[in-house]
């Protein structure tokens, strides 16, 4: 078979290095719409439930149990189970239904019930609901702050750096277990010199974790995962029992956790039980609520590449953010994991929940670049800052990032780099030599660190667990060490963490540590004109980003004291004599209030080269000036009107020239060059030269000119402005003037 | 003067609302947590814990938002506010399956009722054992050298 060569460069594109297979029901290969899921039912006698989604007691798994005896609200679920599934999510749609009524009708619906519900939404009318249905008003967004060589002095600049550009939470990790504890100190103090407030987490095993939560290193914890069958939750060495109790110690600890599921786990572990996918995950969402947690992270999270391999992959993604919410869970909603080789598709799938929203857009923004993600990569990382903080602005989003200085974010790198110094000196740790912190002020990654003691380091990050360092003592070594803001902001989390507060749904601290959940900042989405919108301080934070410049600063060169060219306006232009003339009208700001073209040619240099391609030719040239017009084909036509020969060329400020032949129409021409920015000054002799030749009769020759597809893209704002200048110097009752051009 | 009434729908946050209802542990002021006071080990390092009566206040205020589930937990955590760090992930891992025989997960219930006063979560692990029972993950008696490793989910 013959290769079409289009074929062969699709085949190379990013894109198709992903994996895309068929459905397979029957091993759970499906996204949401598999023959073998059960059909919604409940049957409840005296109280009891005898039967869920087809299902009898008897054969009831731990997952079905927990589910009837914590999540379903059998008051709710009578009416519930017997409203009509396109009924109720037409109700989720509904500007006219609260979020609240939503969520009452939800909590008496069965898996399967919740599963044909969300069937009936496509993936735009998802995006509305979750608009509406998730719970904190402001959304907000996570960082992974890790490196390879798990340095501390990194880990605390990284961490700083991603506070400031507005992380509400920090989550890092380990390479090797034993340096829990330091990744959690040195996260906790960069965090809270960047920026009071952001909670802070290091994810590691249970007991780990539990413990450097209860040291106050740490202030929220996400690892309770769950599974949506009973053999894989087993494989996973829980029961929602245990997951449920851990959840209330880490309650009893002043520790905000949430949940960990998502689509395509069951599955790969083996054990889907010919289960669609997302049908699981309701069972795994149910279990979380039933377990008393405020929230989830789910989006598929670490298994992102199974879903989307199949078709509806980013629906049923999306999906499964939305049934949280429909249960009232915080959502940090996934875009964590690397989900595609390509762009576009990864950007695609962000929108569906950046632009409705949600509590958390990422749960793991990579702060840092991919390479030192100890999470396994990074959808987004470092690298792509600048793309996210313009999709916000674009859209008028609230992404959860704002745009920084550069200047800001070397200061505070220092600052955090300095007191983790500080705290290590006084700790009796590892010496942080003074060349660390200079190079870890401006790294790109721990590749380049100076070499530490690992052994060293390790060692004392298990001296933190023995001997019970707490954010306590970080604090009063920090105050004691004259780092008093970060003291404070480090104390006033363990204060917190008394008041838990920020135990409810959806919970993050502002600056000065006011919370921000659902209870006093609720989504009162209900239509256009409700809920969150961007305005005001944060509207102006998030669209002032630092490429964007003044448009008044932005033109050109100006007149200057020794111009390179002086215009002296001698009479009213009269239609020329001379048959061998080309009549050179120049624009209204031509010279004057502009002196070189769009990519910065001086006006008297791109004069000289055109005069100078005319006379090769042996063909006079007249100069005049052009009033009436700013428009480059209308200032070719009326010069032209003037000209002996009948041809005349047409050159705006910017440069764009065309050569107009007095008979033809005013947006007819000649030649058009209308790419100013592609234009060389080799090629305005080029043109003077076929002006020239059209005035004796001879072919002209092809101008040769440079093409750049991205040419209207780069300069667009500045042929606006430019135009802008030239069109103030339109006067419609000057007539065409003749010039005579001086070049000192 | 007569102390305020408690309005789970009104005293949210309670760090900024009603501090005055916020207490260490051991009795501590919310407003007594400051810097000086900490420096001076005038608190020591281990005081800074939230109380059970904090926890129960955050309970009605889930709960006087509709979250049912929530309010539960803050009322497991705040029995588990009394009940040592080692001893509570002991209980968590007895949880965990074929962890525990029947008669250990009963035991532990009786022990955190009657040492802790912690009846919900007695009631909770009775629960967890019959399920356990039904679903056969219990640990069987006298089967030694089994060991469940953690499995790392990826």
């Amino acid at each position: 078979m013959a290769r079409s060569k289009r074929f062969e460069l699709l085949a190379q594109r990013e894109v198709n290095k992903d994996s895309f297979i068929h459905e397979w029901p029957e091993v759970g290969l499906v996204n949401m719409e598999s023959p073998f899921d059960p059909k919604p039912s409940l049957v409840v006698e005296k109280g009891i439930v005898k039967e869920m989604d087809g299902k009898k007691r008897k054969d009831f798994d731990i997952i079905d149990y927990f589910i009837i005896h914590h999540c379903l609200d059998l008051k709710q679920a009578q009416k519930g189970m017997e409203m009509d599934s396109l009924r109720i999510a037409r109700k989720v749609l509904d500007i006219d239904i609260s979020r609240k009524g939503v969520i009452k009708i939800f909590s008496g619906l069965t898996p399967a019930k919740i599963l044909e519900v969300v069937k009936h939404l496509d993936t735009v009318e998802m995006m509305m609901a979750l608009r509406k249905m998730r719970a904190r008003k402001t959304p907000a967004n996570q960082a992974h702050v890790t490196n390879r060589r798990e340095n501390p002095v990194l880990l605390a600049a990284d961490a700083a750096e991603a506070a400031l550009r507005g992380f509400a939470e920090e989550e890092t990790t380990v390479a090797v277990p034993r340096s829990a504890a330091m990744n959690a100190l040195a996260v906790l103090v960069g965090s809270q010199t960047g920026r009071g407030g952001v909670l802070t987490q290091c994810a590691v095993e249970e007991a780990l974790n539990l413990k450097l939560g209860m040291l106050g290193l740490t202030t929220y914890s996400e690892t309770l995962s769950v599974y949506g069958t009973e053999s894989t939750f087993k494989d996973g060495d829980d029961t929602p029992w245990s997951k449920a109790f851990l959840a209330s110690a880490y309650a009893s600890r002043g520790t905000k956790i949430r949940f960990s599921s998502g689509t395509g786990s069951e599955v790969l572990m083996g054990n889907s039980e010919g289960r669609s996918m997302l049908y699981l995950e309701i069972r795994c969402l149910m279990c979380i609520k039933g377990a008393g947690s405020q929230g989830v992270q789910n989006g598929s999270i670490s298994c992102i590449a199974l879903p989307l391999s199949l078709p509806g992959g980013g629906r049923t993604v999306l999906a499964e953010n939305l049934i949280a919410t429909l249960l009232d869970l915080e959502v940090a909603s996934g875009n964590d994991a690397m989900s595609s080789h390509s762009d576009m598709r990864k950007t695609a799938k962000l929108m569906t929940q950046f632009l409705p929203g949600t509590d958390f857009i990422t749960s793991g923004y990579s702060s840092m670049p991919r390479r030192d993600n100890l999470f396994g990569g990074g959808n987004f990382d470092s690298e792509d800052y600048d793309d996210y903080l313009i999709l916000q602005r674009d859209f008028l989003v609230n992404g959860g990032i704002v745009p920084v200085e550069e200047e800001d974010v070397i200061r505070i790198r220092k600052k955090a780099a300095k007191a983790i110094q500080a705290l290590f000196k006084e700790l009796g740790f590892p010496p942080i030599t003074d060349e660390e912190i200079e190079v870890a002020v401006t790294v790109h990654w721990s590749q380049d660190m100076p070499e530490r003691n690992r052994v060293e380091d390790l060692k004392a990050s298990e001296r933190i667990l023995k001997e019970n360092i707490t954010g306590l003592d970080v604090a009063r070594a920090l105050s004691k060490l004259g780092y008093q803001d970060i003291a404070e902001r480090i104390l006033e989390i363990q204060k917190q963490r008394v008041a838990g507060d920020h135990l409810q749904t959806s919970a993050i601290f502002d600056a000065d540590f006011h919370v921000l959940s659902a209870i006093n900042d609720p989504n009162d989405y209900q239509g256009p004109g409700t809920g969150y919108r961007l305005a005001g301080e944060i509207r102006r934070r998030l669209t002032d980003i630092p490429q964007a410049k003044d448009p008044r600063q932005i033109a050109t060169r100006f007149l200057t004291e020794e111009p390179e060219m002086l215009i002296e306006e001698i009479g009213e232009a009269v239609i020329g004599t001379d048959k061998n003339e080309v009549v050179i009208g120049l624009g209204p700001a031509f010279g004057t209030v502009l002196v070189e073209t769009i990519i910065g040619l001086p006006h008297a240099e791109v004069l000289k080269e055109v005069l100078r391609g005319i006379e090769e030719e042996r063909v006079t040239a007249r100069l005049i000036k052009i009033y009436e017009t700013s428009d480059c084909a209308f200032i070719g036509h009326k010069a032209a009107q003037l000209s002996g020969s009948g041809i005349a060329l047409g050159i705006q400020s910017k440069g764009t020239t065309v050569i107009h032949q007095k008979d033809l129409s005013p947006l007819n021409n000649l030649e058009l060059l209308s790419q100013a920015s592609n234009l060389t000054i080799e090629t305005y002799r080029a043109i003077g030269r076929n002006a020239a030749r059209y005035v004796k009769g001879e072919p002209p020759f092809p101008v040769p000119t440079v093409i750049d597809n991205m040419a209207r893209l780069k300069y667009i704002v500045k042929t606006t402005l430019m135009h802008m200048k030239e069109t103030e110097q339109v006067d419609p009752n000057k007539s065409p003037q003749e010039v005579r051009v001086k070049f000192p | 003067m007569k102390e305020k009434k408690f309005d789970p729908r009104r005293d949210y946050p309670l760090a900024s609302q009603r501090p005055d209802l916020v207490k260490t542990v051991s009795g501590l002021d919310f407003s007594e947590i400051s810097l000086e006071n900490v420096s001076s080990g005038k608190i020591p390092p281990n005081e800074i814990r939230i109380s059970p009566e904090t926890l129960e206040y955050q309970a009605r205020i889930a709960e006087a938002h509709g979250r049912f589930q929530l309010a539960t937990n803050f009322r497991r955590a705040a029995e588990l506010t009394r009940v040592p760090d080692e001893e509570v992930l002991k209980i968590y891992n007895a949880l965990r399956p074929h962890q525990a025989t029947k008669e250990d997960l009963i035991a532990i219930a009786k022990d955190i009722e009657k040492k802790y006063k912690a009846k919900i979560n007695a009631r909770f692990i009775r629960e967890a054992i019959k399920v356990y029972e039904r679903r056969d993950l219990l640990k069987k008696e006298q089967r030694v050298g089994e060991n469940h490793g953690t499995i790392q989910t990826i």
